[in-house]
């Protein structure tokens, strides 16, 4: 408790888990990296390819990232409402159960309790304590905005309240399951209908996981950490609407040429070009912000976050609807070109304003300074060079496959045998390894700096 | 001073706005019979096929594996007819996969006999030195746990009796230990002299990557 009666424990608590949950993550994604080109690491099956690459997308999307969503969110929350949490004990117990089902999930999926569809992999009772959990999160973040003392609500409690209301439909939607045992249950959606229903949520966890709260932190913490007002204010109230709006049309620009009727398919595909629109209007309000003041680039290291990270949304923003038009995803989809897209989102916009979230509230909450700007700065170029480096690299390996998948010989056969295209991209397999190892580095850099900075003994309460 | 001092009205419309584009396009197609077609051709897996299936999902084969052959030309050549929404009917949950790390698997199904696939899964190395799956040896060392073979088609509405399922695994497991079995020498290879007259989780998964595909090739001839 400090400040107006805010609650900062559960802040802090939720800051950390991230930062554990993100060093786990990206552990075992470098080990899957390895596999890639090594498969000697695959020593026993819960450390074989097809287990890991669960718990790695699930301990960073949901480990990290959703960590890192509910520390940013309870801490806006409280100051934009200039409000105390109404429910403190309840956002204590949050941040328990939320940790204990992010460890259990982790050993589930290591031990193949996996429901295999993407990005809810969780089997069903996993799936109850993360619905329960939601609610906890709600309740509070409802209440708080119910009595909050501020009248107007700033564009971060939209997307806030935006990502609560949809996140709660995609998960129930989506996980309706027939449970055989306590760790067997069968969906009761099948075949193309069901993989409808599980692209529907899976790119919508995408966009109100990694994109709604991300674009709170950033609609609040970049003006806080500039001293700049938002450009437009009625830009981001189109911004939101048109984004909330379209995001679920979209889903099946990931079962492009599938068995899933076309006219599904085109219409996720107009709506996808749709989505370039609200996605750059919160791109070009953020610019703006800058207007006059780029100067901040060089002199405050938290707007360099910002702004590389919301480039990355805006580059991801245009890739995104580009590989869902059916002629160009009839070449990527399936390569190595998408593993490349989805981490620029992630290594990039994610992560670079959940750190510069980080860098900006952990060391109020603690009336501290941070511990090194020297090191912030490190931590920034080092996930920088790593994310860029990996990502490139992942789309060039994909372009090599998909068109050597395509290959035909003159008398029109096919030129190379599946192996062929496999063991061709060992090479980028391995720079990629080490641009991952790079990232790591700076990870690691960003949460020695955090732990220095909660270290220090706090100066007068202000 | 509009909405955005009304939280709950707030929310209530954004709710709201998210479910035009969800039941546009998720929710109506599901009460459509045209998204999920079904055909006398295509029958459900038996108990065994099931189980083999779990396996697939419990491995995560569908991380590095897709299941859906596309209308294109190369891919019709490399991996065989593209793929028919019938075939899919009686999947839960759909294995389509995202990634191809390695090959389509729809139409694998009858493609090598069961001995390629007892060598190739139990080290994929020592059939294509430079391959990255893992290895799989261990799968013909678990042998198969049926106690909930019955429940499971059950669950999924397959309309087998527990008669049906006892006899499906009795069948199965007849002909993979017979003597006559044509790929008997590779299974001996992987599977430790216990289990060689049990099933195993390789037997298992070896009998659904045989169906893959299979019963389609029926309804296509037929049209």
């Amino acid at each position: 408790m400090s400040d107006a009666g805010y609650n900062y424990r559960v802040v802090r608590g939720f800051a950390f888990s991230a930062l554990f949950w993100l060093v786990i993550g990206l552990i075992i994604g470098l080990w899957m990296a390895v596999e890639m080109f090594n498969p000697a690491l695959n020593i026993t099956p819960w450390l074989s390819f097809g287990r890991l690459r669960v718990v790695h997308t699930n301990g960073l999307g949901l480990g990290f990232g959703l960590a890192g969503i509910f520390a940013t969110s309870y801490y806006m929350l409280q100051h934009l409402t200039r409000t105390p949490l109404l429910f403190p004990r309840l956002a204590q117990a949050h941040l328990y159960i939320f940790n204990a089902a992010i460890a259990l999930g982790a050993l589930s999926l290591f031990a193949g309790m996996n429901t295999t569809r993407e990005y809810g992999e969780l089997e069903w009772p996993l799936d109850i304590v993360v619905v329960i959990f939601w609610v906890m999160f709600a309740i509070n973040v409802f209440g708080t905005l119910i009595k909050r003392n501020e009248k107007q609500m700033y564009i971060s409690l939209w997307y806030i309240i935006g990502m609560t209301v949809a996140i709660a439909i995609l998960y129930i939607v989506n996980n309706l399951e027939v449970p055989v045992t306590l760790f067997k249950s069968y969906t009761i959606y099948s075949g193309a209908n069901d993989a409808n229903v599980e692209w529907w949520y899976g790119h919508n966890i995408v966009g109100f996981i990694f994109t709604f709260p991300i674009l709170a932190m950033f609609y609040y913490y970049l003006p806080k950490s500039t001293g700049l007002p938002i450009y437009s204010h009625r830009l981001s109230i189109i911004s939101f609407w048109a984004l909330n709006f379209a995001y679920l049309w979209t889903g099946a620009h990931h079962l492009m040429l599938t068995p899933l009727p076309e006219w599904i398919q085109t219409v996720a595909m107009a709506f996808s070009i749709f989505l370039i629109a609200p996605s750059w209007g919160s791109v070009v309000n953020g610019y703006y912000t800058l207007q006059g003041n780029w100067d901040q680039m060089r002199t405050n290291y938290l707007a360099k976050f910002f702004i590389a990270g919301i480039t990355f949304y805006g580059l991801q923003t245009l890739q995104g609807p580009l590989q869902g038009l059916r002629t160009l995803n009839a070449f990527f989809h399936y390569t190595d070109w998408v593993v490349g897209h989805v981490h620029m989102g992630t290594m990039g916009w994610v992560t670079m304003v959940i750190s510069a979230s980080f860098y900006y509230m952990i060391p109020r909450i603690n009336h501290t300074e941070l511990h090194s700007i020297k090191l912030a700065n490190l931590h920034f170029w080092l996930i920088l060079v790593g994310q860029f480096t990996w990502t490139i690299t992942m789309w060039v390996a994909g372009i090599q496959q998909g068109a050597m998948w395509k290959a035909t010989n003159p008398d029109g056969s096919l030129m190379y045998n599946f192996l062929d295209t496999v063991t061709s991209l060992y090479p980028y397999y391995q720079l990629r390894f080490a641009a991952g190892v790079v990232y790591f580095i700076g990870i690691l850099v960003f949460v020695w700096n955090l732990i220095m900075t909660v270290r220090q003994q706090p100066q007068e309460a202000r | 001073m509009g909405i955005t001092s009304k939280p709950t009205v707030f929310a209530v419309l954004a709710a709201a706005v998210v479910l035009i584009g969800t039941t546009v396009t998720v929710f109506i197609p599901l009460l459509m019979p045209s998204t999920q077609p079904i055909s006398p051709y295509i029958k459900p897996y038996t108990a065994v096929e099931q189980e083999g299936r779990d396996i697939y999902m419990r491995e995560g084969c569908n991380n590095c594996h897709t299941q859906t052959v596309r209308p294109l030309r190369t891919e019709v050549l490399r991996y065989g007819e593209y793929s028919k929404p019938e075939e899919f009917a009686y999947d839960r949950p759909f294995l389509w996969g995202s990634r191809r790390t390695g090959p389509d698997l729809n139409r694998v199904g009858g493609k090598y006999p069961d001995s390629w696939h007892y060598k190739h899964m139990a080290s994929p190395q020592n059939m294509f030195e430079k391959s990255n799956m893992p290895p799989y040896a261990w799968l013909a060392k678990n042998p198969l746990d049926t106690s909930n073979s019955f429940k499971k088609t059950s669950v999924l509405g397959y309309g087998y009796s527990e008669r049906d399922v006892q006899q499906q695994i009795t069948q199965y497991r007849t002909s993979v230990t017979d003597d006559n079995y044509a790929s008997k020498e590779s299974r001996d290879q992987v599977t430790p002299p216990e289990l060689r007259k049990e099933l195993t989780e390789m037997d298992a998964l070896i009998a659904y990557l045989q169906k893959l595909g299979h019963d389609v090739k029926n309804m296509e001839s037929k049209k």
